[in-house]
């Protein structure tokens, strides 16, 4: 899933081990939520929501709006 | 390296351990002819508890892990694992059906399933970039 996990930890100057650390998961696993390799559970993705203090949506892209608005 | 999988390495070590004492044992007394009647049964069957174990080591990590992608991982490593297993098993099957190849003991399946966590691995890497990890 298309995400703004990067741009939201640039802009804090967190690399991916302090995001790590923060959401309390491995490094592997931010990479992979990055890349898009890798979609959280809903419970993963309220904990980053909740400590980028944004709702989900504008972290996460939904892969229906995406696909209608490429329409 | 979590907590999950540093207690999953230690019960891999204790259990691979008691694997080691119990074939040694068994083959000990079956050469020796110590066990008669059920005690040989018993005798047979210890070497494969802690096999069993491993396998039950192996759940109670997808149980204890935190990191839910780590846990996925590990969950598509252990379907390669079986599906491969599973496949060598079937082929090896009728290959000695036909008695085109020798016998092998039904244990072996074991041992190659523990080899097919390897090509899960492979395939992680391949598909997600995943660390290689046995």
């Amino acid at each position: 899933m298309e995400n703004r996990l990067r741009v939201l930890r640039a802009e804090r100057a967190w690399s991916q081990q302090d995001l790590a650390g923060r959401l309390e998961v491995s490094r592997q696993s931010v990479n992979a939520i990055e890349t898009g390799k890798y979609d959280p559970s809903l419970p993963l993705a309220f904990r980053i929501a909740e400590l980028f203090d944004l709702p989900i949506e504008d972290i996460f892209v939904s892969p229906s709006r995406r696909s209608s608005k490429a329409i | 390296m979590s907590p999950a999988m540093k207690r999953y390495n230690w019960r891999v070590i204790w259990l691979s351990l008691l694997y080691a004492v119990f074939l040694l044992a068994a083959i000990f007394g079956f050469k020796h002819q110590l066990f008669g009647g059920f005690v040989a049964y018993i005798a047979a069957v210890l070497p494969a508890l802690p096999i069993i174990g491993i396998l039950g080591a192996m759940g109670r990590y997808l149980v204890e892990e935190q990191d839910e992608y780590v846990r996925m991982l590990t969950v598509r490593q252990s379907l390669w694992a079986s599906g491969f297993a599973l496949s060598i098993a079937t082929i090896w099957g009728f290959l000695e059906s036909f008695d085109l190849v020798e016998h092998v003991d039904s244990y072996s399946v074991a041992i190659v399933w523990f080899m097919g966590l390897a090509v899960g691995s492979i395939m992680n890497k391949l598909t997600l970039g995943a660390p290689v990890k046995c």
